[in-house]
């Protein structure tokens, strides 16, 4: 299936976008998108555990994935 | 009402204390977060502030109603800023409201505090230098207590 992923702030630079279009097999879980997208260019900047929102809620990394779903990986937060 | 926002034009922290307005309030705590113009030694001419905004106001949302759960009785409002911001101005306001002062006090304290951790904004600082950076004071951690078990 395919995965849209949301990418912010410093890891949209680390990247060079913020938006990704990925591959994955179904029933992937949030765990297997992140050492997915490990492959793109400029993810080794990624710390070894990002934070993961899926459909706007941070998600664990066995939560499973459809392809309807809205993934974004979460930098670390400097709101307030 | 919408008590919960997130905006690119300036705060006006009267009218996020006005919110939460009620006559029988008798107390009413209004906290203002401002840009600084220094940071860890580094004079500091301005931020850029980012969201994941539809996230960013999902989970202001959840934040201001698990504060109403908390501490029965209050009402609370917050407004969070975006864009390019120059030292001292506001880049977010709490206001929460109770017939007394020490629940009022207690929602406004966790709904900052709350921000501070979960909420998806991130910040690029300006120094005086030219320089540029995002702001991670987080980073290195694992964030695991942010995830749902």
């Amino acid at each position: 299936m395919q995965l849209t992923v949301l990418l912010f702030a410093s890891y949209a630079e680390a990247l060079g976008t913020a938006r990704l279009e990925l591959t994955v097999p179904e029933r992937t879980v949030v765990g297997e998108l992140v050492e997915r997208l490990r492959a793109v260019a400029g993810a080794g900047r990624l710390p070894p555990r990002p934070l993961v929102a899926v459909n706007r809620r941070y998600a664990a990394y066995d939560h499973p994935l459809t392809a309807s779903d809205e993934v974004a990986v979460i930098p670390p937060v400097a709101g307030g | 009402m919408t008590r919960a926002a997130i905006t690119a034009d300036p705060i006006d922290a009267a009218g996020v204390m006005a919110r939460v307005a009620s006559d029988s309030h008798g107390a009413t705590v209004l906290f203002v977060g401002t840009v600084r113009d220094h940071n860890g030694g580094q004079g500091v001419s301005g931020l850029d502030y980012t969201a994941y905004e539809a996230m960013a106001l999902d989970e202001l949302d959840r934040i201001l109603a698990e504060a109403q759960d908390r501490f029965a009785g209050t009402a609370v409002a917050a407004v969070h800023r975006v864009g390019t911001l120059a030292p001292g101005e506001i880049s977010i306001a709490v206001a929460a409201s109770h017939a007394h002062r020490a629940s009022a006090f207690d929602a406004a304290r966790y709904v900052i505090e709350e921000v501070k951790r979960r909420l998806p904004v991130w910040k690029r600082e300006h120094y005086l230098d030219g320089t540029r950076e995002w702001v991670a004071p987080g980073i290195g951690a694992a964030d695991d207590d942010l995830v749902p078990r």
